[in-house]
């Protein structure tokens, strides 16, 4: 049995690793391309959130590069995303794929399910091997994370365009070949070394929180590369979403620099309870970074999105509270790359000469922002 | 203290149970009109361009009460029953308002039936304490509330379909031998009359009965859609998709209409699963996209067509 799952940004590395260590036979798909897009397109329902299309496609490729079983991760709500597996499931067979889907539903909510997903795709390995397992990949993934936003934070300062991205690709490469624990730690070292080590021309970089839908934030084919696009524009950029950061939102030190619970307690003037998927986040984010002093925000978000409407209706406001430019990119099938460019400048030229016009920080803001903790709404 | 009550999205499953529990806490309550041209309008203003229909509207509904109350009622409704969601919009529903009114008060306590009594019936005692309501006068606003919304659930389960924005229940069967046609969509899309361009009416004027999942029993729906393999974490589409099924197994309709909101998350997702579940029933099915752009002639016709095609089918 060959195993074929999606793509999200670096997901595949991942889960190569992983599926590599524990003996399970896999096929990656193709790297996402409009091709992959087209066919998802095709068969999913019209309606259906961009990334359920995307990923759709990425399966139909895994199966004609000749895997005949598929792996996707499952959910219980409250948005779409947990209902994925199961639809693409059935799109599946209804085109002819009769091939067995495996769906990880998330192990707390159902142990034994997932207990009996792990016992069929790796007959041979037990809970233990799988907890030391991913304790090296998680290593692995962690690292790989670091250096992808070590690459965010430096690309604006390289002095000959271009450099850091090809710096990313060797750091990346270094990290996705060392095995052992031992070697993921050194080669982590010598990665990081090859990012600051790309030449720099320092300069009062204007900077840019990216914030939003999971799936549009990890997958640079869906967003244009928005980061690179930012970055090679002058601006040092942070984002909110990480993957490690996602699967253990409680942990100490995330990649993005703040836990689930004090990322929702930022949100908590303006948003008081999750609405699934990405929506409290994508608040809370927006408002650290504006306490941070950033000088702009981008949302971006795939057309229809529930958590994101949601968020979205609530950032107009924020950006008037805390007198802070916000833009909303959003993606599906139809967007072009030409408008995505288009708007991005446009939102550059407004942050530039904001800052021309010695924009400062409104410390009461600030201040004002720490002591509301309170709901806006009352209960 | 006067208290508002937006006729729009839960308004029409729940409004006799809102009703009678904040009239009897000490409330005026005060029900916006119904859905007209200008309040759509007034909520496009007001609302995020890319949302649904029915929260569009909803915001319009928000703003012709401004200037009438004190506060407007909008119960974050995170969960119904123990094992489901509603719909991530509802969940944030408060504070979207809020955003775009800053200046309404909204009263807004947290119904939550995954936390139990402490997430549901707690929170409605809690709400009605604040309000200086004897701890006697709230548990008895509770029962009363509960009894009508009973006595409301089991005239529709009689079959009787709330047409009039939701006041005169009239009978939905006019004709027992016309084609019979299953609605499914959620209560605030069908039965208000503007967004969902009179469907009904037009159905029955035609000589078509009507069935909606209002009329199928909780049990009943809960039955049929706990036979899909992956259970629904959403509690309306469950009733929706339950109550078709049910129809479509028991061959109880002629065809069906799936009326949706652009832009609904949850029901882009069931629409498909349930033609895939229809599927091997071989049941006609239209699709009925709501949005603002909606134009009576074009459904009329549409409309007109489908029936068509059922009589030949029910007739041949
Ligand atoms: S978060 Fe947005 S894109 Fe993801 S499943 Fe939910 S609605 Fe779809
Ligand atoms: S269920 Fe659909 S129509 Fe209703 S509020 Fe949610 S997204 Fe809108």
């Amino acid at each position: 049995m060959k195993l074929t799952f999606p793509h999200m940004g670096n997901v595949s590395i991942l889960i190569e690793d992983l599926f590599g260590r524990l003996e399970i036979e896999y096929i990656t798909p193709p790297k996402t391309s409009l091709r992959t897009v087209r066919l998802g397109v095709r068969y999913a329902p019209e309606l259906a959130c961009y990334p359920l299309k995307v990923t759709l496609g990425n399966f139909i490729e895994g199966f004609e590069s000749g895997a005949d079983a598929g792996i996707m991760v499952g959910g219980v709500g409250p948005c779409r995303f947990g209902y994925y597996a199961e639809t693409q499931r059935r799109i599946l067979n209804q085109i002819g794929y009769k091939v067995p889907m495996f769906i990880l539903e998330p192990p707390l909510a159902h142990p034994l399910k997932f207990y009996r997903t792990f016992k069929k795709v790796a007959p041979k390995k037990t809970l233990r091997d799988l907890y030391r397992t991913i304790k090296v990949s998680w290593k692995k993934a962690r690292y790989i994370e670091m250096i992808e936003k070590q690459v965010l934070q430096n690309r604006c300062y390289e002095k000959v365009k271009g450099s850091t991205t090809k710096a990313r690709k060797k750091a990346i490469n270094l990290l996705e070949s060392a095995f052992l624990e031992k070697e993921i730690e050194n080669a982590y070292q010598e990665a990081t070394e090859i990012i600051s080590s790309v030449p720099k021309e320092e300069f009062d970089a204007p900077k840019i929180g990216i914030v939003g839908e999971f799936f549009d934030l990890l997958e640079p084919f869906v967003n244009f590369d928005c980061e690179e696009t930012l970055g090679n524009m002058g601006f040092y950029v942070e984002k909110s979403v990480y993957l490690t950061d996602w699967l253990s939102p409680g942990g100490k030190n995330l990649i993005a620099g703040h836990s689930a619970d004090e990322v929702a307690r930022a949100a908590k003037p303006y948003l008081s309870h999750f609405v699934g998927g990405d929506g409290r986040p994508t608040i809370g984010h927006t408002i650290l970074y504006a306490k941070h002093n950033f000088d702009g925000v981008i949302q971006l978000m795939p057309f229809t999105c529930m958590p994101e409407l949601i968020a979205k209706s609530i950032l107009p406001k924020i950006s008037k509270d805390l007198d802070i430019p916000i833009l909303t990119l959003v993606f599906d099938e139809q967007t072009g790359k030409a408008g995505i460019q288009t708007r991005l400048e446009a939102f550059a030229d407004l942050v530039t000469a904001r800052r021309k016009k010695g924009f400062k920080p409104r410390r009461e803001i600030i201040d004002w922002l720490d002591n509301k903790d309170q709901d806006l709404v009352e209960v | 203290m006067r208290i508002g009550l937006p006729r729009g999205l839960l308004y029409y499953k729940y409004h006799p149970y809102w009703e009678t529990f904040l009239t009897e806490i000490g409330f005026e309550v005060v029900v916006s009109p119904p859905t007209t041209r200008k309040l759509l309008k007034e909520g496009l203003i007001h609302a995020e361009s890319e949302i649904c229909l029915p929260v569009k509207v909803f915001y319009g509904h928000v703003a012709s009460l401004m200037e009438k109350v004190d506060a407007v009622f909008i119960p974050r409704m995170v969960s119904v029953e123990g094992k489901a969601y509603t719909c991530p919009k509802f969940l944030g529903l408060p504070d979207m308002i809020k955003a775009a009114f800053p200046n309404i008060r909204i009263f807004s306590p947290t119904i939550n039936a995954k936390k139990g009594f402490k997430g549901y019936y707690r929170q409605l005692l809690l709400f009605a304490r604040q309000f200086e309501a004897s701890a006697f006068k709230a548990f008895s606003a509770i029962m009363a509330a509960e009894k009508n919304q009973k006595q409301y659930m089991a005239q529709l389960y009689k079959g009787i379909i709330p047409v009039k924005n939701n006041k005169i229940p009239s009978n939905g069967n006019p004709n027992i031998d016309s084609v019979k046609v299953g609605i499914a969509g959620h209560a605030y899309n069908i039965f208000d009359d503007y967004l969902s361009v009179g469907l009904i009416k037009k159905l029955t004027d035609r000589g078509a009965s009507v069935v909606t999942p209002e009329n199928v029993p909780q049990k009943t729906w809960n039955k049929y859609s706990s036979k899909l393999p992956k259970h629904l974490f959403w509690t309306y589409e469950k009733e929706l998709i339950g109550a078709s099924l049910y129809w479509i197994e028991e061959r109880l309709i002629d065809g069906l209409i799936y009326v949706m909101s652009f832009a609904c998350g949850p029901d882009s997702i069931v629409q498909y699963i349930l033609e895939d579940e229809a599927r091997k029933y071989n049941m006609p099915i239209m699709p009925l996209i709501l949005d603002e752009h909606a134009g009576e002639a074009g459904i009329v016709t549409r409309v007109e067509a489908f029936l068509d095609m059922l009589r030949k089918k029910v007739y041949a």
